[in-house]
């Protein structure tokens, strides 16, 4: 699904370079439920933003379904994401002037979908993540496990292969946390979906099937999830 | 459809920013279209030019009158078709204060209103005047102004005629459009030239200018040239231009004015265009998170960039309708309050077009930087703002 070879990433800082990868190179099978951990500084929101196609690495090769998209152009690249990516976000990143339903039928406005279509999936969309009845809700009418929900919805209203969680839990109460998590479980197990998470929680890697931690920009070896505990 | 609805939406979620930044545009565009109708005011005396009139002049000044014989002269010149002459009198109607102001002038009366077709006259009440020595003509807007109405006498105090002068109204004249100005009164030159005679001998037999008739308003610079060849090395040569080169030439005077004028109409556009400028990049830095998940989610940088581009077109042209709507009105009590000071002052189509199309250049203008950014800005820099 996702292969990752020599992959290296630097940020420029004034007249400096600042390197934030070196060298990653990882396998993500499809459906697999991959966890990104690290301290703050670890390079994993950058290696999930590589792996999104929104942000470019210095070098390297980075193919999903065995197209690199390393070399796609911009215009390319925001289709690529249109077709192949959801995200998710640990502020939600909904558009407040939009309710439920419309933040959710964002990503099918990409596509050549008619008006009817749309709106079955979106509705579709929203009954999974049981959010029916809130369809007319604007974001600020929301609560933010709710908020999440509707980010989750929207992540997969166009049915990408692979979902991007940026500390998806990470703005959240433990009780919205576990539900948010429950969901991506299910959209991995039963939907198939693959799914790579950054997060900081233990909480979270232990619905991960697999956990792959970064420190200071290189992948180190992880423990299992069941064995890490919580901190 | 989802465009325009996130743009509208978007328009009002700081309602008081976008209430006062419209206020702004409602002001400036009201402001720019008054002060281009003041200017148009100005020049309203050349617009109702014929240009198959010509003015002739004494060449050294206006204030120097020419020989009334030259009128049968200037007849024979090719191309003329009638003569007819115009005396400004310069009287004081009760007193001096400007509402009580208007153009008195002494002309041709057998054939002054023949050469004006926009002055609309009842053929009996011209015949009246043109049979009672004391006879005058006002304008509409000078008698409904005063009340004149057929009958009355006007009493005139002299200035450059000094003397207790009387004009009796045997006619009013309608405009033909609302370009035409009717703030004058019009009577005999003849009456004036036998007072003249009687007290001022000397000043007698004279007028201030001819007003030509030409056959063919394509030849005005060819006969304006005979007839002053005609007048060459006499005493009192003439100078002889279009009506509305003649008009022009007092408007030239105040030039200066009217250039002030068009300057700080166009400030204020600048003015507002800097307000709307500054609100919308306000709002583009407060969205940059918006914009980035945007592009995130596929959107492309033109979607985003149309989206700031289309917020600030919107505030505008709203802004824009809104100060056109008002131009109309304020106009209208502009002109009531200052009087007869502009006889012709309507706000016309061309100021309402400039009106639209400084609103159409503030909102492109103005939301094109910030639309720039927002559509340049990198997906995971956005993503990281903080609005």
């Amino acid at each position: 699904m996702v292969s990752i070879s020599r992959l290296a990433k630097s940020y420029r800082r004034g007249d400096q370079s600042v390197p934030v990868l070196f060298d990653i190179s990882l396998e993500i099978p499809e459906g697999d439920f991959l966890a990104l951990m690290g301290p703050s500084g670890s390079g994993k929101s950058t290696l999930l933003n590589l792996i999104a196609g929104i942000d470019k690495p210095d070098s390297g090769t980075l193919l999903v379904d065995g197209e690199d998209i390393t070399r796609l152009s911009e215009a390319d690249l925001a289709d690529w994401r249109a077709a192949h990516v959801g995200f998710i976000f640990q502020f939600y990143n909904l558009m407040p002037v939009l309710d439920a339903f419309e933040n959710v039928e964002l990503p099918l406005l990409l596509t050549s979908l008619s008006r009817r279509e749309r709106r079955e999936r979106v509705e579709m969309a929203l009954s999974l993540v049981g959010l029916s009845d809130r369809m007319d809700h604007h974001p600020n009418e929301l609560s933010g496990g709710q908020q999440q929900r509707v980010a989750i919805a929207r992540a997969l209203i166009a049915d990408p292969a692979i979902i991007v969680a940026d500390e998806p839990t990470g703005d959240l109460d433990r009780k919205s946390a576990g539900e948010i998590l429950a969901l991506l479980r299910r959209l991995n197990e039963e939907m198939g979906k693959t799914i790579v998470m950054v997060t900081h929680d233990w909480h979270a890697v232990e619905s991960a099937r697999r956990v792959v931690h970064l420190e200071k920009g290189e992948l180190v070896d992880a423990p299992a999830p069941h064995a890490a505990g919580s901190d | 459809m989802h465009f325009l609805k996130l743009v509208f939406k978007n328009i009002f979620r700081h309602k008081l920013r976008s209430l006062l930044t419209l206020f702004g545009l409602v002001v400036a565009i009201l402001a720019f279209g008054l002060l281009h109708t003041v200017v148009n005011a100005w020049y309203a005396g050349s617009d109702m030019a014929s240009a198959q009139r010509l003015i002739a002049r004494n060449a050294v000044s206006l204030v120097f009158p020419l020989p009334i014989y030259y009128r049968d002269r200037i007849r024979t010149v090719d191309g003329v078709t009638a003569v007819s002459v115009s005396n400004w009198f310069g009287g004081i109607y009760k007193d001096m204060a400007p509402a009580n102001f208007f153009a008195q002038f002494g002309v041709d009366h057998e054939n002054f209103f023949d050469l004006y077709p926009e002055f609309r006259t009842n053929p009996e009440e011209l015949l009246a005047f043109k049979k009672d020595r004391r006879g005058a003509m006002v304008g509409r807007h000078l008698a409904d102004q005063h009340g004149f109405k057929v009958g009355d006498v006007i009493p005139v105090k002299g200035t450059i005629y000094p003397g207790n002068w009387e004009f009796v109204v045997r006619g009013v004249y309608e405009p033909r459009d609302d370009t035409t100005i009717t703030r004058q009164l019009y009577f005999h030159w003849d009456y004036l030239n036998e007072e003249i005679r009687r007290k001022y001998p000397r000043r007698a037999e004279q007028v201030g200018v001819f007003i030509i008739q030409i056959a063919d308003g394509s030849r005005a610079a060819e006969v304006s040239r005979a007839v002053d060849r005609e007048f060459a090395n006499s005493l009192a040569e003439t100078l002889t231009e279009t009506e509305k080169a003649f008009q022009l030439s007092f408007i030239a005077q105040t030039e200066t004015i009217v250039m002030a004028i068009r300057i700080v109409s166009f400030v204020v556009i600048v003015i507002i265009f800097a307000v709307v400028a500054n609100t919308m990049a306000m709002t583009a830095r407060e969205r940059l998170a918006e914009y980035a998940t945007l592009k995130a989610l596929g959107f492309g940088p033109a979607f985003v960039g149309m989206l700031i581009v289309g917020e600030s077109l919107a505030i505008t042209l709203l802004g824009g309708a809104l100060g056109i709507l008002a131009t109309f009105p304020a106009a209208a009590g502009f002109k009531a309050a200052m009087g007869s000071l502009f006889p012709v002052f309507r706000v016309a189509p061309e100021t309402v077009a400039m009106q639209a199309a400084c609103a159409l250049a503030v909102g492109l203008l103005a939301g094109l930087l910030p639309s720039i950014r927002a559509a340049r800005v990198r997906i995971v820099d956005g993503l990281r703002h903080i609005g």
